[in-house]
């Protein structure tokens, strides 16, 4: 039976396989031929410039001042979503009081769950639109009239929060991370809930208090999923096209002034508004090194012993 | 135990996959260009023979494919057209596809050498002109404007076009869009709310900011703009930059000469529209604010004036109160303008391409031709409360909005003193960063002084590329 076994593998494989090969490989390949030229994206006349673009994006500002805030939010997003969304997690399944019955969540658990898993449901392109009211530069927007109305601030005055270069770039991690905690939440309360409760028990009978359960038994064993958690972040902290582009100022957004510029959004007005497609495409590939760097560091680092229950 | 562990790795093998895989989907646009090729050898129909009725020499049977931008205007217009472009030619076929991702449609098809026959290239996705132009994409229009004008053939198309249509179109010395649309700019106001306030329409600069304090001091905002949008606040800024230096330095900032800006009209005009910001005149909030949030809140009587282009009317359509009596004015006048009070910016917008590689690449021209009449233009008048660039193009049985019938006004006013910058057209990355220029200093992070060295910067770049 064993010499039947490869042509079974290779039936299997062979689809994805060369779905793969035609829409992620040959892209990229594709596009790394680009970056070493001039084209302008609308005909196929283009000359070889070499390395051009490449050095050109050494001395291009903007490109840093996108790389710098991309980097932002590699470190903020997973950690400010992931703290958020453990700590819920944990008062919903095992917060709660102590009774004689053992572990439970804070009261009203389930309701909880349900109404931080909302966000999850909206399409970006419904954030933008909501957000695009809370932020509203006038006493129209949620947060200016709220403001306003408390008096802690002036109504011909208002706070300008997406046209504002120290504010911009926190007002979008704001939505990312609302939009976020929902869903970490559920996967991390499904993954609590596989940790027997006798472990708890143990703990609770040892005198252990809150932060201690949480720290020496809860976190250890969901560390796998908070190591993937930490990957999936990652990757829309590499992204965030969607809402830059939706809520900020200029073409693809990322104003004002590029303070909010991401990679991303420097890439797309490069590549369908300037016509400096080569040049694009060279940012393409350092996003897409960036990124496999991002990844190998993340899987390395947050490499642990994993306990088996 | 162990299929679990199995299945976590495998969780994260394809989280970290995905990781990886998030780049190309940006950048699947990348290989739109791929499979394409730029001989011309894809099969163009026979042309017809070339006639007086016909001097494109449209080939009857072959189909007309026609891509509309579809926005403000709609695009009911064009399917009439459309219509009676079979009607002409027995046995042709002529499809309309409407749609607002211009890029999106046709980038693949420009790439692939199977472009439309005419296209509608407006919108937030359009296919910059300069960029299509450069990669030989665009038919040369001489033949269109050397044509016989379809209502009286003892004319030719170019003597019939508002002065200006062939300037916009013009790229490297030759025409190559029609832009269809006769657009004017400047600032707007409300004339019921000017007569109830006893209010007039300042012609200079002093009196409009002497006005400005009055309507302060009356509770209402005397500037909005469209913040979020700094296209419109730059349109102010450098129409007040044009009427002072004169056309000469409208020219020169045309062709990027970085000494233009050291022109004292370029201090002058951005000075006084800080003196907008600097003495608290702008509507709060207003430079965060879209276009619509805006405009809809000057239509609320909360702002007097804002500036835009005379599609204006047609935008706020709904949110316009009936009596709101919608009004056009010029940019007011500065100390020693080298240009009349009346000047205005005008021109033509909404441009008509016929790619290079166009299959009909006749009766795409033709198409534009049959626009170019009494009938197609009044047409649009009507379903779009705007001017086309044919002259005396709107007959008098078309009825005219206000704020429309103000432009006109305005326009015979200005009589030959319009002007208008091409510089949007042949440089998109300049004109993006100037109107970067333009929100910062509205912003207050800029001071007219700083805006001018930086604007200055730009144009040595955009000469230097």
């Amino acid at each position: 039976m064993q010499h039947r076994k490869y042509p079974f593998i290779v039936g299997f494989l062979i689809v994805p396989l060369v779905l793969y090969i035609t829409f992620v490989i040959w892209p990229y390949i594709q596009t790394i031929g680009y970056s070493l030229t001039n084209w302008q994206g609308e005909s196929q006349t283009f000359k070889f410039v070499g390395f051009q673009n490449y050095s050109d994006l050494f001395h291009d500002g903007v490109f840093r001042t996108a790389l710098w805030h991309n980097i932002l939010l590699l470190i903020f997003l997973p950690v400010v979503t992931i703290l958020l969304a453990l700590f819920f997690a944990f008062m919903v399944n095992v917060g709660g009081r102590s009774t004689a019955g053992g572990v439970q969540g804070v009261r009203g658990a389930s309701i909880y769950k349900v109404v931080y898993f909302f966000p999850q449901v909206l399409s970006v392109a419904i954030l933008i639109v909501l957000f695009g009211a809370i932020y509203r530069s006038d006493s129209a927007g949620l947060l200016n009239g709220v403001l306003t109305k408390l008096h802690l601030e002036d109504a011909n005055n208002p706070i300008e929060w997406l046209n504002d270069p120290n504010l911009v770039l926190w007002c979008l991690l704001g939505v990312q991370v609302w939009a976020g905690v929902g869903f970490y939440l559920v996967l991390f309360s499904a993954a609590m809930q596989s940790i027997p409760k006798d472990i708890y028990e143990a703990a609770l009978l040892d005198g252990a208090d809150r932060s201690q359960t949480f720290f020496k038994v809860t976190l250890p064993l969901l560390w796998d999923t908070v190591q993937t958690s930490w990957v999936y972040i990652s990757i829309f902290a590499m992204d965030f096209f969607a809402l830059v582009s939706g809520l900020t100022q200029g073409t693809y957004g990322g104003g004002p002034d590029h303070h909010s510029e991401v990679m991303s959004t420097y890439l797309m007005r490069n590549f369908l508004y300037f016509g400096k497609s080569g040049y694009a495409c060279a940012q393409g590939v350092m996003i897409m090194l960036l990124t496999m760097i991002v990844s190998v560091i993340t899987l390395r680092a947050s490499r642990r012993d994993r306990i088996e229950f | 135990m162990g299929s679990e562990m199995n299945r976590r790795d495998l969780v994260k093998r394809s989280a970290a996959l995905g990781l990886v895989a998030v780049p190309a989907a940006g950048l699947l646009s990348a290989c739109a260009s791929s499979g394409g090729s730029d001989s011309n050898s894809s099969t163009k129909p026979t042309k017809g023979a070339a006639s007086k009725d016909n001097p494109f020499g449209v080939n009857d049977s072959a189909a007309l494919d026609i891509v509309i931008f579809d926005g403000g205007y709609g695009h009911d217009y064009a399917t009439a057209l459309g219509k009676l472009y079979e009607s002409k030619h027995a046995g042709s076929k002529a499809s309309v596809l409407p749609t607002q991702d211009i890029t999106g449609k046709l980038q693949p098809r420009f790439n692939g050498g199977n472009p439309p026959d005419v296209i509608d290239d407006s919108g937030a996705q359009q296919i910059k002109l300069d960029v299509l132009q450069k990669n030989g994409q665009l038919s040369d229009l001489t033949p269109l404007l050397d044509a016989p004008y379809i209502d009286d053939p003892s004319k030719k198309i170019r003597d019939v076009l508002q002065p200006g249509t062939i300037e916009t179109g013009t790229l490297d010395g030759k025409m190559y869009s029609l832009s269809y649309i006769y657009t004017v700019w400047g600032l707007w106001y409300s004339g019921k709310l000017f007569k109830e306030k006893g209010w007039t329409a300042p012609k200079t600069w002093t009196d409009f900011m002497s006005l400005s304090a009055e309507i302060k001091k009356a509770g209402i905002a005397p500037f909005a703009h469209q913040g979020k949008y700094p296209y419109y606040i730059n349109v102010a800024i450098m129409d007040l930059i044009a009427k002072n230096g004169g056309v000469d330095l409208q020219k020169r900032i045309d062709a990027f000469d970085p000494t233009a800006w050291d022109d004292p009209a370029v201090l002058k005009g951005i000075t006084a529209i800080y003196e907008i910001v600097d003495k608290g005149y702008l509507l709060p909030g207003t430079n965060g604010l879209t276009h619509i949030e805006s405009q809809t809140k000057w239509n609320q009587y909360k702002a007097a004036f804002i500036p835009c282009g005379s599609w204006l009317e047609n935008e706020q359509l709904k949110a316009t109160p009936s009596d709101f009596d919608m009004k056009f004015m010029p940019m007011p006048s500065l100390d020693g303008d080298k240009l009349p009070p009346d000047a205005i910016r005008a021109g033509a917008g909404e441009p008509f391409i016929v790619p290079a590689k166009a299959k009909n690449q006749a009766g795409g021209l033709e198409f534009l031709r049959m626009m170019l009449t009494k009938e197609g233009s009044g047409k649009f008048a009507a379903a779009a409360n705007s001017l086309t660039v044919l002259k005396d193009g709107v007959g008098s049985d078309v009825q005219l909005r206000p704020g429309t019938a103000s432009t006109v006004t305005a326009l015979t006013a200005a009589g030959t003193n319009t002007f208008n910058y091409n510089y949007p057209n042949t440089n998109s990355q300049f004109d993006t960063d100037l109107q970067n220029l333009s929100a910062e200093l509205m912003a207050k992070r800029l001071k007219p002084a700083e805006w001018v060295a930086k604007a200055k910067q730009l144009a040595a770049k955009a000469k230097s590329s």
